[in-house]
C-alpha cells in the first residue's frame, strides 16, 4: 500500500510545519475557562465546556483543513517535489489518497488530543465521568467526518487552482453549505420556477454542512438519534469520496510541466 | 544488445496564450532508441525539449502524439517504474525531511522489508558521500549535496535504466568527477544510463552514443566514435620567449597566430611539415612549448549541427548555453 507512507509523510509535513500548535492554543484556552468556570454550578459548567471546547476544536480543525488541504497538491508541484516522487511506482490517485488520508490523520490526532483536553477539564470540574459524556466523543468524530468534507473540497480545488482561488472557492462551500436549507426554503418560498429549480439544484449538488451541526445539542446533554447521526456520517463519506474521486480525475490528466 | 527505451514519433506541444489559441512545440516527432548498458548523452541548449522529453519518459506529461516505450513496455506503465530510477534538472526534495528520513521515505515506496530499506539507506548515504549529515534537514543543504542526495534517491531500488537531468549542474569540479565516476561505474553494473546535458566534455569523456536535439527537433545522433572525426583536423603549435612579427616572419603565412597570455599559439594545417618550422622558431631565439594534434570534438560537433539548424533571422540559442 503505496498510500500509507505518502500520508504518513504528509503527516510528518503537518507535524513540521508546527500545524500542531493550535493545540496550544486549545490548551491555554481550555485550562484558563476550567479555573474561571470552577465557581459556577456543576450542570452549567459542563455545557460551557462541551460548547467551547467542540466549537474550538470546530473551528481550528476547519482552518486547517482549508489551508492545509488547499497546498496538499499545489504544493507538490510549485516546490517540484511531484517530480522524483510520481517516477517511483506511485500512481496518480495512490498520492492524492496518500495526501487526503495524511491530513485526516494529522486532524484526527489534532482532535483526539483536544477530547482529552475536554474530558480533563470536564473531569477537574466535576470529579467524576457519567456515561453521558460518551456523547463528546461521538459528535467530535461527526466533525471529524464534517472535515473530512472539507479536506476534500479543498484537496479537489488544490488539484487544478491556486492557493488563494482554492482558499476562497473552499471557504465559499462551506459557508453556502451552512445554509443550504435556507436556500431550498428561499426557493420554495419564491414565485419564480427558475428559482425553485436553481435552489433545488443548488441544495442537492452544494455540501450540506447543517447534517454536522451537533455541538449545541452535545452541550444540552442531547444524543443525536442513531439514524440521523449515521446517516450523517455516511453522507460526509459518500461526499468526500466523490470529491476525492474528482481529485483524482483532474490530476490524473494534469501536465507537470 | 536490446533496446531499453525507445520513442516513436513522440510529440508534445502546449496551448499558449490567454485564449489558448497558440500551439508551442516543445517537442516534434522525436525517435530515439537506447540499448542495454549504453551510456546516452542527450544534447541541446537550454529549452531544447531535453527536459520535456525525459517528463514524458517518466509520464509526469502526457504526449500529444506519439509513443514511448522502457524496457518494451509503454512509460505509463506503473511496473516499470520498479526499474528506473530518475535524477529531475535542479532537484527539489521534502526541506522539512533530513537525508536519511527522505531516503527511507522514497524507498519504502517500493516493496522493501523494513531491514532492506535501512540497509539500502545506510549504503547509499555512504556511496554518495553524505554519511555525515544524514540527520541534518534537507532545507539545510548545499546544491551540491542536495544533488548527491537526488542521485541516491534515483538509485535507491537498484534500477536497470537510470535517467539524469542535468545531472553535472550546480556541482563543483569535484563533485563533476564524482558524478561521473559514478555513470561509469553504473555502466560497469550493466545498468543503462540516460542523460541529459549541455556539458559538452561530459559527453566526450562518457557517452557510448549520443542525440543532439534543438528547439524541439532531433537534429543528429549516433556513436561517438562514428560522429567525432578520428583524423588530426590542424595543428596547434605553443610558442614562448618570441614576439610577434619574428614569428610571423619564422612561419610565413601558413600559420593563424594568436596571442594566448604570455605565449603566441599557432594554428596550422594537418599536413605541414613541423621540423623545419620548429628549426626557425629556435634559431629566432623562440622556446616551444606544446605541439598538439587537434581532432574534431564534440563541441565542434555539436555547433556544425546547431550553427546548419539555427534560424536565418534568429540568433541561435546556443550562445548563452555554451557558458552554463
Amino acid at each position: 500500500m503505496i498510500v500509507i507512507p505518502i500520508a504518513k509523510n504528509t503527516f510528518k509535513e503537518c507535524v513540521r510545519d508546527k500545524v500542531l500548535y493550535n493545540l496550544v492554543i486549545f490548551g491555554v484556552l481550555i485550562i484558563a475557562s476550567s479555573l474561571v468556570l470552577s465557581s459556577i454550578t456543576i450542570g452549567e459548567v459542563k455545557q460551557i465546556i462541551v460548547n467551547l471546547g467542540l466549537s474550538t476544536l470546530s473551528v481550528f480543525g476547519t482552518l486547517i483543513a482549508i489551508f492545509i488541504g488547499i497546498q496538499l497538491v499545489f504544493k507538490e508541484i510549485d516546490k517540484k517535489t511531484i517530480y522524483s516522487l510520481l517516477a517511483k511506482p506511485v500512481a496518480r490517485h495512490e498520492f492524492i489518497l496518500g495526501k487526503y488520508f495524511g491530513l485526516t490523520l494529522t486532524l484526527l490526532v489534532n482532535i483526539l488530543v483536544m477530547l482529552l483536553g475536554i474530558y480533563i477539564s470536564i473531569f477537574y470540574l466535576r470529579h467524576s465521568f457519567q456515561l453521558a459524556d460518551l456523547q463528546i466523543l461521538l459528535a467530535a468524530m461527526l466533525i471529524l467526518i464534517e472535515l473530512m468534507l472539507v479536506i476534500a473540497i479543498a484537496l479537489f480545488f488544490s488539484t487544478f487552482s491556486t492557493p488563494v482561488f482554492s482558499a476562497l472557492f473552499a471557504f465559499c462551500l462551506y459557508v453556502i453549505g451552512h445554509f443550504s436549507s435556507d436556500i431550498r426554503q428561499y426557493g420554495l418560498s419564491s414565485d419564480s420556477f427558475a428559482i425553485k429549480i436553481l435552489s433545488g439544484c443548488l441544495y442537492y449538488l452544494l455540501p450540506n454542512f447543517q447534517n454536522f451541526e451537533i455541538i449545541s445539542q452535545t452541550a444540552h446533554g442531547q444524543f443525536l438519534a442513531t439514524r440521523l447521526y449515521l446517516l450523517s456520517v455516511l453522507y460526509g463519506l459518500v461526499y468526500s469520496a466523490g470529491l476525492v474521486l474528482l481529485a483524482i480525475l483532474v490530476f490524473q490528466r494534469r501536465n507537470f510541466k | 544488445m536490446s533496446v531499453v527505451v525507445s520513442t516513436e514519433n513522440l510529440s508534445k506541444a502546449y496551448k499558449a496564450g490567454f485564449w489558448k489559441t497558440k500551439t508551442i512545440s516543445a517537442l516534434d516527432r522525436l525517435n530515439l532508441e537506447v540499448r542495454e548498458n549504453e551510456i546516452f548523452g542527450y544534447l541541446g541548449p537550454n529549452g531544447a525539449g531535453k527536459s520535456t522529453t525525459l517528463k514524458l519518459l517518466m509520464s509526469l506529461i502526457h504526449p500529444s502524439s506519439g509513443k514511448a516505450e522502457i524496457l518494451g513496455k509503454p512509460v505509463a506503465d506503473l511496473s516499470i517504474r520498479r526499474h528506473i530510477g530518475y535524477l529531475p534538472e535542479n532537484p527539489y526534495f521534502y526541506e522539512y525531511l533530513s537525508a536519511e528520513e527522505f531516503l527511507s521515505y522514497y524507498a519504502s515506496l517500493f516493496d522493501f522489508s523494513l531491514a532492506e530499506i535501512r540497509t539500502k539507506v545506510e549504503y547509499f548515504l555512504k556511496l554518495t558521500d553524505i554519511s555525515h549529515a544524514r540527520k541534518l534537514q534537507l532545507h539545510k543543504f548545499s546544491k551540491g549535496m542536495l544533488q548527491r542526495v537526488g542521485i541516491a534517491q534515483a538509485l535507491i531500488n537498484d534500477p536497470k535504466i537510470v535517467f539524469l537531468d542535468e545531472p553535472m549542474s550546480g556541482l563543483d569540479p569535484i563533485g563533476r568527477r564524482e558524478v561521473r565516476d559514478l555513470i561509469l561505474l553504473l555502466k560497469k553494473e550493466g545498468k543503462t544510463v540516460f542523460f541529459s546535458t549541455h556539458i559538452l566534455n561530459d559527453v566526450e569523456v562518457l557517452c557510448d552514443k549520443v542525440a543532439v536535439l534543438n528547439r524541439g527537433k532531433l537534429i543528429g545522433s549516433g556513436h561517438l566514435t562514428d560522429l567525432i572525426s578520428q583524423e588530426v583536423s590542424h595543428i596547434e603549435i605553443v610558442v614562448s620567449n618570441i614576439n610577434f612579427e619574428t614569428v610571423s616572419q619564422a612561419v610565413g603565412s601558413s600559420a593563424k597566430i594568436s596571442h594566448s597570455g604570455m605565449t603566441l599559439r599557432l594554428e596550422l594545417r594537418a599536413d605541414t611539415p613541423l621540423a623545419p618550422l620548429v628549426t626557425r622558431i629556435e634559431n629566432a631565439a623562440g622556446k616551444v612549448l606544446a605541439i598538439n594534434p587537434v581532432r574534431q570534438t564534440m563541441e565542434d560537433y555539436f555547433f556544425k549541427l546547431i550553427n546548419r539548424d539555427a534560424i536565418p533571422e534568429g540568433k541561435p540559442s546556443i550562445v548563452s548555453t555554451n557558458n552554463s
